[in-house]
């Protein structure tokens, strides 16, 4: 198990394997992205630094002729958030780099040893996008719908007579109790108007 | 024998029609969504916010306190039942339970944890009369430097205590205080973080980022890895104890409580330890020990009442200090800011209806969760086969009633997705969620205690250690800071020869 990584550079080392150059680039290549897919919490460094920068920067351009009252403006805190954010990254790099590994969160319905499945994150991410721009022109009972729909087929329920009409349900169900029983108005929009 | 006059005003308060009908809805819900797999205590108190938002803020607070305890018993349904703990605290509640499940004594196990959670929220609830008055009179006379102090060692507990990793928790803890930098500036005026946008002047609301933490995080989460095969639950009867059973858990149950109070108290206290320390203790104790793993009935009883004991001891620091020492506190908090009503030292003297009628509805809430829930067993175990996703689902789909029911704005359902992936994010590279709750919560009031003080102290920084109460929290502040390096020496003080012979063959070489 730990000879195996050792020996590509074991073999460089020798003299007659220079003859191949072409297969131990591509080899190199393969243990380079495989090495960024095992340290792809370096990913989150660049973004908690990028976070410090922008922190930094909004405190930096802030004009502060405004009458400060008190020692204290209102850039210091994001300094100290921005520095600290600085600060973190480079020492969670560092951690990442020794080996440290952040873990993963499990749970009920986790199951950590299948791969993520990101088509549906995106496909969830895309329908509850829709209907953050539905709700407006349709109404919460049509958007509320579709989300719940579009997110029970997005999450594998392929029921397609059930699906609808559940979706269709439970909207119907908040729209009313929230917006009659409990004094939460929510948008109706043209279907409300109809009925 | 005030707070007992004042706790006799608070039934009157509670046992209104319409607050008992609050309280029941709230046990209801809570123990309902508690049940459904995949959704902690947490999770259901800020899923159900806005269900809140139409009522007075005591009908609200009376409806929430029984949603809090109706979701921590319903946690512990689902491990019993399915051996898929959702939350920390109810993991020692499977460890035993499930096996007396298996056994054919599910039953039994719903029974003793339904009565440990009674007994547990009790005398936790108990205590909290006794003590929380005590508490908020001492610290009536804190000024902006005790504040300040409190808030640090909030956020250091928060990050230090919980989780397995320190830096990661700081992480997580920046990126709730940037959060919460985002708006206008509350003493200048001055734009953070808008990038000139309106209606970020007006901050990222509190709920938004609750619920985008913790419901679209986990659900986003889940849905990357969604368990194709999910485990069945045991069908189980009307929950019931016999003689020797009673013989065996009243003890526990009365240990329990002693137990998890405290632990609730402090901060990052939380109900985890303390529901592994009664499990410790319980078998230590126990006639039993054989059975200890197998499904020892004393296992169940004990670390439930600690569980629900410690929830009460929460309620003490929130209430009292405004200090959230968990997850389901902090988003209490932010439904308390919601209302205007800031906890501290004076809420008591304020609110004086509103507090104790939240804690007599404590009270309430304990025995209608008992009467409810006993008969409602085999039905809250019908829950556990919703399908999955139908669940998470539903889960989004309450998430965007919530935040769009915050202001009415379509840019609040962005905003939530943004943050709900940022929870996604930080689940995946083990950051911990609550330290970024707490700084979205506490970091905006910390600041403002922070620039306060130094505003009296005319920019000095003894302004920030000047009472006697503040030096106190920054030396807890510092104890915590250091605490491995302590334990450390103490681990190699007390090691004995054993160890202090491997150390020198270690030094040697």
């Amino acid at each position: 198990m730990t000879t195996e990584p050792t020996e590509p550079t074991g073999s460089a080392a020798q003299p007659g394997s220079a003859a191949q150059p072409g297969a131990e680039a591509v080899q190199e290549e393969g243990t380079a992205l495989s090495w960024l897919r095992e340290h792809s919490e370096l990913g989150v460094c660049v973004l908690l630094f990028a976070l410090g920068l922008l922190v930094l920067t909004d405190a930096f351009t802030m004009s502060v002729d405004i009458a400060q009252r008190g020692p204290v403006g209102p850039r210091t805190v994001p300094f100290v958030i921005g520095g600290l954010f600085l600060l973190i990254s480079v020492l969670l790099a560092g951690d990442v780099l020794r080996g440290g590994r952040g873990e993963a969160e499990g749970g009920e319905d986790v199951d950590l040893d299948e791969p993520a499945d990101w088509r549906t994150v995106l496909l969830l991410t895309g329908v509850f996008l829709g209907a953050a721009v539905l709700i407006g022109p349709l109404g919460f009972p049509i958007a509320g719908a579709l989300l719940f729909w579009g997110s029970a087929y997005a999450l594998g329920s392929r029921h397609h007579g059930r699906d609808p009409l559940i979706a269709a349900g439970i909207s119907l169900a908040t729209y009313f109790v929230f917006d009659n029983l409990l004094g939460v108005p929510l948008p109706g929009g043209p279907l409300m108007g109809v009925l | 024998m005030d707070s007992l006059n004042s706790l006799i005003d608070g039934f009157g308060t509670a046992l209104t029609p319409m607050n008992l009908l609050w309280a029941a809805i709230g046990v209801l819900l809570g123990t309902a969504i508690g049940v459904l797999p995949g959704i902690g205590p947490a999770m259901a108190v800020a899923l159900l916010l806005p269900v809140t938002y139409g009522l007075d803020p005591t009908g609200a607070f009376i409806m929430f306190a029984g949603i809090y305890y109706g979701a921590m018993f319903g946690g512990s349904t689902t491990s019993i039942l399915l051996n898929t703990p959702g939350e920390s605290a109810a993991v020692v509640a499977a460890i035993e339970g499930n096996p007396m499940a298996k056994g054919g004594r599910g039953a039994q196990a719903l029974a003793a944890a339904a009565i440990g959670h009674f007994a547990g929220g009790m005398i936790g609830t108990i205590l909290l009369v006794v003590l929380a008055p005590t508490v908020a009179s001492l610290a009536i006379g804190i000024g902006a430097p005790d504040y300040f102090a409190i808030m640090v060692l909030a956020f250091i507990a928060v990050t230090s205590v919980l989780g397995a990793s320190r830096i990661r928790g700081i992480a997580s803890l920046l990126i709730g205080l940037t959060i919460g930098l985002v708006g206008l500036d509350q003493m200048t005026g001055q734009q953070r973080l808008t990038f000139g946008s309106l209606q970020l002047a007006d901050g990222v609301d509190v709920v938004i980022v609750a619920v985008g933490l913790f419901a679209i995080g986990e659900a986003l989460w889940v849905a990357a890895h969604l368990r194709r095969s999910t485990g069945k639950p045991i069908p189980v009867g009307r929950p019931w104890l016999g003689r020797a059973d009673l013989k065996r858990t009243w003890k526990p149950w009365l240990r329990g409580p002693v137990i998890g109070f405290p632990f609730g108290a402090i901060p990052a206290g939380g109900a985890e330890i303390p529901t592994f320390l009664s499990y410790v203790t319980e078998k230590r104790l126990s006639k039993h020990r054989d059975q200890f793993g197998k499904g020892a009935i004393e296992g169940v009883a004990g670390p439930e009442a600690a569980a629900s004991a410690s929830a009460a001891g929460t309620l003490v620091s929130m209430l009292t200090l405004g200090l959230p020492t968990t997850a389901v506190a902090a988003v209490m908090l932010a439904a308390f800011q919601q209302y205007g009503i800031q906890p501290g030292p004076l809420l008591f003297e304020r609110e004086p209806e509103l507090v104790w009628g939240l804690i007599a509805s404590l009270f309430v809430g304990m025995v209608l969760l008992l009467a409810l829930n006993l008969p409602l067993a085999p039905v809250w175990a019908k829950l556990l086969r919703i399908p999955r996703p139908y669940l998470y689902a539903g889960i989004l789909f309450f998430a965007a009633v919530g935040a769009y029911a915050v202001g009415g704005e379509s840019l609040d359902l962005v905003i939530l997705l943004i943050i709900g992936l940022i929870g996604f994010g930080m689940r995946r590279y083990g950051l911990p969620v609550l330290p970024a709750v707490i700084g979205v919560i506490l970091g905006p009031a910390a600041e403002q205690q922070l620039r306060r003080a130094l505003q009296i102290s005319d920019g000095s920084v003894s302004g920030l250690v000047n009472t006697p109460f503040s030096v106190t929290v920054y030396a807890i502040v510092v104890l915590i800071v250091a605490w491995p390096l302590i334990s450390r020496l103490v681990l190699r003080s007390r090691g004995g020869r054993k160890t202090a012979e491997e150390s020198r063959t270690v030094g040697g070489g």
